[in-house]
């Protein structure tokens, strides 16, 4: 018994030491529909800092990042061959998040030290995993920083757009864009305390983007039942076709 | 107003689309021309993926000549035989084209492909026409028409394996038929044409097919060479997108009662050399990105498509 005691009364003055800060947050929506209409959402991203005791010294940054479902890639270089633009040389990217984007209260290189870049792959260029084996190129780094500027010019890569606003330490809001030409899958929201450019608390959610109904029916025909998808645009096209012609002799008659 | 296209997995404007096919089909029905070969490059243009834009186009070049073969057979217009024997060819190169289609996607060349096959053969076609339709012009200007041969004989009537085609009114090998079939088959596999183009050509001075004939078998060839062809491209790569051909099909349907009228109002001539000029300047663009230097030197492809 009085060792269990000893036990709390040590914990109990170890807890103010490890300045416990904790991230809760929340999403604007959890899911998002690609609807016949869809023409990009926007996502609002807010939360709290949860603390016992005092607000400690020193200032504290928060950084979001929206991740989309990886996607293997192959980057392609164009080279004139016999006067004309070929696809000459290409490089592999083991793993590329079809989504990614990052906002932050400050600019990452202020707020965010290597170690934890590396650790926790938070900035875009480390997001990407490059291919190890395929070395037939001579500057992989150039195809990788292609494939980031061709995403941000989609608006698929957004690193530094949208900035994080922080309300006395505690509240936060951000808002990312999801452009329209997204990918299905499930979106990983993370959320990282910051200070001294380490990692002090981080926090996870999801946001599950689907096709609606009618275009997840037709997408997953097209897959799964590729010969009666097929058909499906013959008959179409066949009626389409066929039917308007006849209504246009109907009309004329 | 956008529209979610969920095979492309893009969304474009839907006006856009309705104008394309709408524009197309107008063109179509002032110069009795599938349009193939403008849909595919004009999807290109508005962002669509090169691999949608064919299985897609093919897929629209059904709907665009269904009502026309149909009234064809029914004014008896439709070398049935013949039809039947160039279907067979175009099925074959369809097949023929869709492997070279998915080789060439794996080699990151398809792009390349599809636009060096529209250059040329649009250049071809293109400058022909024009030089046909010019020719022509001045001719009625000078009031002197030129006599043409009924029968010429050449190599193509020496082939083994001859057989009738009464409609035609022809004694000819099934060779030349049937290579001619494979040739529009690949082409539209690749291109995402109907071919027509290049298979009326084909019909008049090769295979000496009488003209009455020759739009109907055409189109017979046509519709049924695209519909195997969409459903290959369904089954195999998964590119056809059904949202985007219904707004091309409205639009072309729409498009080709109008353009129907204005032909009517047009002379032939002067038609024909539009459409040359046209087809000239859709080969000009696409040599042009070609041959200058791009803007961005790089580009992406995913792995499995979507």
């Amino acid at each position: 018994m009085g060792r269990l005691w000893a036990f709390l009364v040590l914990l109990l003055c170890a807890a103010p030491a490890q300045a416990q800060e904790e991230v809760v947050a929340g999403l604007s929506q959890n899911s998002v529909a690609l609807t016949v209409n869809f023409v990009g959402s926007d996502i609002l991203i807010f939360g709290a800092v949860r603390r016992d005791g005092a607000i400690p010294d020193g200032p504290l940054d928060v950084i979001v990042t929206v991740e989309g479902p990886p996607q293997e890639a192959t980057i392609w270089r164009k080279a004139r061959r016999a006067g004309i633009w070929v696809n000459a040389e290409s490089h592999e990217v083991r793993a590329a998040p079809s989504f990614y984007a990052v906002a932050s209260t400050a600019p990452l290189t202020d707020i965010l030290s290597p170690e934890a870049d590396l650790d926790y792959r938070i900035s875009t260029r480390l997001a990407i995993f490059e291919a190890r084996a395929s070395g037939d190129v001579a500057d992989p780094a150039a195809f990788s920083e292609a494939l980031i500027r061709i995403r941000k010019a989609e608006g698929l890569y957004q690193e530094g757009q949208t900035p994080v606003a922080l309300e006395r330490d505690t509240l936060f809001t951000t808002r990312i864009t999801l452009p329209k030409n997204i990918v299905e899958g499930s979106y990983a929201a993370r959320i990282f305390l910051m200070r001294d450019g380490a990692v002090v608390d981080e926090f996870e959610t999801f946001i599950e983007v689907r096709k609606a109904v009618l275009e997840r029916w037709l997408y997953s025909l097209a897959y799964d039942q590729p010969a009666l998808y097929g058909l499906l645009a013959l008959v179409l096209a066949a009626v389409f076709g066929w039917g308007a012609s006849a209504v246009f002799r109907f009309m004329r008659s | 107003m956008q529209i979610y296209l969920p095979i492309a997995e893009t969304s474009v404007n839907a006006f856009t689309l309705l104008g394309v096919g709408g524009g197309v089909g107008v063109l179509s029905g002032m110069f009795g021309v599938g349009g193939g070969f403008l849909i595919t490059p004009l999807l290109f243009f508005i962002g669509v993926p090169p691999a949608v834009a064919v299985a897609t186009g093919v897929n629209q070049v059904v709907a665009s000549s269904i009502s026309g073969v149909l009234a064809h057979l029914k004014r008896k217009t439709v070398d049935l035989p013949m039809g039947w024997v160039l279907l067979a060819g175009g099925m074959v190169g369809s097949v023929i084209g869709i492997w070279f289609f998915n080789l060439m996607s794996r080699l990151g060349q398809i792009d390349l492909i599809v636009q060096l096959s529209y250059v040329i053969f649009l250049g071809i076609i293109g400058a022909m026409m024009f030089n046909e339709s010019l020719r022509a012009l001045l001719r009625t200007r000078s009031g002197t028409a030129p006599k043409r041969k009924r029968h010429t004989h050449t190599w193509v009537h020496n082939l083994p394996l001859k057989m009738k085609f009464r409609t035609s009114g022809l004694y000819i090998s099934v060779f030349p038929p049937l290579l001619v079939g494979v040739g529009v088959g690949i082409l539209a596999a690749i291109m995402g044409v109907g071919g027509g183009f290049i298979l009326v050509p084909a019909m008049i001075y090769l295979l000496g097919m009488p003209t009455k004939v020759v739009i109907g078998t055409s189109l017979f060839q046509v519709t049924f060479v695209a519909a195997f062809t969409t459903f290959m491209h369904a089954l195999t790569n998964q590119t056809v997108d059904v949202m985007l051909a219904a707004f091309l099909i409205i639009g072309g349907v729409i498009g080709a009662q109008i353009g129907t009228r204005v032909g009517l109002k047009l002379g032939a001539e002067q038609l024909r050399i539009l459409l040359a000029l046209m087809v000239l300047a859709v080969c000009g663009k696409i040599a042009f990105d070609l041959l200058w230097p791009p803007a961005e030197l790089y580009s992406i492809s995913v792995a499995g498509g979507a």
